[in-house]
C-alpha cells in the first residue's frame, strides 16, 4: 500500500481525501504509482502529467522523504519508506508567483 | 414561471445567479470550482439543465465539468484535447514559426439541435467537437488549414474565443480567433474559410486588408436573422448582412470604437450593444465612465446607457465574453467587469443594477432564459 498526498485542488476534483491509498502489484516506481492513481481517479488524468507524452506538468512536484523526486525518470523505484507505507508520496503544486 | 440563470466565469471560480422573470431579486451560488480559472460556462439550448464549464489552472491544466441539474452538482467530463495529425506550426510573436500547443478551452458552445453535442474553442486556436456530452473530443482540423501557418497570437494568446451556431442551418459554424480573424464552415466543420472581407487593420497589419491576421475580439449573430452578424474588432465595430461574406464599419458616433464584447438584442436584429474602451493601450472606459452604447439602427448611430453604471473613477474592463442578453420581454442584459461586478438590466439597457459587486475578475457571462 502506497500513501499519496494530493494538493487541495486535486482532492476536490477527485472528491478524495488529502491522503489516498494506492494498491500496487509489481515494482513501486513513480510511474506505476501515478498509473494506479489515475486508474483509481480517472478525472486526474491530464492534471498531473500529459495524457499522451506522460510528461510532468511544469508546476507539479513530487516529494518523498524530504527529497524532490520531480526530475527522476518514471522507472525510478520509490524509497523503501514510501513502499512500506511509512511515508507518503506528496504531489505538490509548485510555488509560482509572487 | 419564467426566469433567468446567469452563468459567470471568474478567475477564481464560477458563480450562478438566478432570478424570476422580473429580474429584481437574485440568488447567488458559488464559488463552484473555487480557486480555478473558469473561462466559460454555458448551457444546452436543447436541455437547459445540462451545463458545461471550462475549468483551467496553470498548475493542473484543463478540466471540463458538466452539470445535469442546472449547476447544482457537477461531474468532471473528458479533458483530452489532442490535435489531429501533426499539428504543425503557426507564427510566433517574433515572426518565427511555433508548434501548435494546447493551452486551455476559452469557449464552449452546446449544439442548438443535439443535446449530446458540444463544441470547444481552444488555445492554440482550434475547435473540438464532442458528441458524447463532453466525454471525448475530436478536433475539426479543417479550421487550421485556413492559413493557420499565418496566424499569430494576440496579447491573450492564439485563442478561438467564440463559436456561433445557426439553428436554421445546422451545418454552418462561425468562429473568431485572436489574432487571425473570423472564419465560417458550411459543411459541419469539415472545411473553413476566412470571412474577413471589409475588415481594415491599418495599424496592426502590413496589409490592412489581409485575408487573415485581423484581431477580431467578438462576433455575434441574431438567431432569427442568421445572415446578420456583428463584430467588435480590436478597433472598429462592423456588421455583415450576408453571413460574413462581407463586412462594413458601423462605428459611427461611438466615442471610441475599441472594445471587446458585442451583443445583439434578442428580439430586434437592428439593436446592438457595445462597451467602448479607451484604447488598445488603456483598457478602461473613456472618461472613467462605464457606458454601454446601444444602436437602434443596426449601427452608425449610438446612444450611451449610463443609468446605474459607475460614472466616475471607473477603470474596469468588460471582457469579450462578458456581455449577454436574455430572451425575455423586455430583453435583459448582463455584463461582468474585471473589477468583479455583474450588472443587470431588465429593460433593454435603459437602467442597470449590480447583482454582485465583489466577485473575482469576471471572464465570462452567459444567461439562460428559463420558461
Amino acid at each position: 500500500m502506497i500513501r499519496v498526498m494530493l494538493p487541495t485542488h486535486l482532492q476536490r476534483l477527485a472528491n478524495a481525501s488529502r491522503e489516498t491509498e494506492i494498491q500496487l502489484e509489481g515494482p513501486a516506481t513513480l510511474g506505476a504509482v501515478l498509473d494506479a492513481l489515475e486508474a483509481q481517479y480517472p478525472m486526474l488524468r491530464g492534471t498531473i502529467r500529459d495524457h499522451r507524452t506522460k510528461q510532468r506538468r511544469p508546476f507539479i512536484r513530487f516529494f518523498a522523504c524530504g527529497e524532490d523526486w520531480s526530475h527522476e525518470p518514471w522507472e525510478v523505484q520509490l524509497p523503501a519508506e514510501v513502499v512500506a507505507g511509512e511515508e507518503p508520496l506528496r504531489i505538490v503544486g509548485a510555488m509560482a508567483g509572487g | 414561471m419564467s426566469g433567468v440563470r446567469v452563468l459567470v466565469g471568474t478567475v477564481k471560480g464560477a458563480f450562478i445567479l438566478t432570478a424570476d422573470g422580473k429580474r429584481d431579486k437574485w440568488q447567488v451560488s458559488g464559488p463552484h470550482f473555487p480557486g480555478w480559472e473558469i473561462y466559460h460556462v454555458k448551457g444546452s439550448p436543447v436541455n437547459p439543465d445540462r451545463l458545461y464549464a471550462s475549468q483551467t489552472s496553470g498548475w493542473f491544466g484543463q478540466v471540463i465539468q458538466r452539470s445535469e441539474d442546472g449547476g447544482k452538482t457537477w461531474e468532471p467530463a473528458g479533458n483530452e484535447f489532442a490535435y489531429e495529425g501533426t499539428p504543425g506550426t503557426h507564427q510566433w510573436y517574433d515572426g518565427t514559426q511555433h508548434p501548435w500547443e494546447f493551452a486551455r478551452v476559452w469557449y464552449l458552445e452546446p449544439s442548438p439541435t443535439d443535446a449530446d453535442a458540444v463544441y470547444a474553442g481552444v488555445e492554440d486556436a482550434a475547435i473540438f467537437r464532442s458528441t458524447d456530452c463532453g466525454q471525448t473530443w475530436q478536433e475539426m482540423p479543417g479550421l487550421r488549414s485556413a492559413k493557420g501557418h499565418l496566424w499569430q497570437p494576440g496579447a491573450g494568446g492564439l485563442c478561438a474565443h467564440v463559436i456561433l451556431t445557426d439553428p436554421s442551418r445546422p451545418n454552418r459554424l462561425f468562429t473568431a480567433i485572436s489574432a487571425a480573424g473570423a472564419f465560417r464552415s458550411d459543411d459541419d466543420g469539415a472545411t473553413w474559410q476566412p470571412i474577413n472581407k471589409g475588415l481594415h487593420s491599418e495599424w496592426e497589419l502590413p496589409d490592412p486588408d489581409a485575408d487573415v491576421g485581423h484581431c477580431v475580439h467578438c462576433i455575434t449573430m441574431h438567431p432569427s436573422h442568421p445572415e446578420r452578424l456583428y463584430m467588435q474588432k480590436h478597433w472598429d465595430v462592423l456588421r455583415s448582412d450576408d453571413g460574413g461574406d462581407s463586412w462594413y464599419e458601423i462605428s459611427g458616433d461611438l466615442p471610441t470604437d475599441f472594445g471587446f464584447p458585442i451583443a445583439v438584442h434578442a428580439h430586434d436584429p437592428d439593436t446592438v450593444y457595445v462597451v467602448p474602451i479607451k484604447s488598445d493601450s488603456e483598457h478602461y472606459p473613456p472618461d472613467a465612465r462605464l457606458r454601454v452604447y446601444r444602436s437602434r439602427t443596426g449601427g452608425g448611430e449610438w446612444e450611451p446607457l449610463t443609468k446605474g453604471l459607475p460614472q466616475e473613477n471607473c477603470y474596469v474592463n468588460v471582457l469579450r465574453s462578458a456581455l449577454a442578453v436574455d430572451a425575455l420581454e423586455p430583453c435583459g442584459l448582463y455584463l461582468g467587469t474585471t473589477g468583479g461586478q455583474v450588472y443587470a438590466s431588465a429593460d433593454e439597457g435603459n437602467t442597470w443594477t449590480p447583482i454582485v459587486r465583489d466577485l473575482p475578475r469576471v471572464l465570462s457571462v452567459e444567461v439562460q432564459t428559463l420558461l
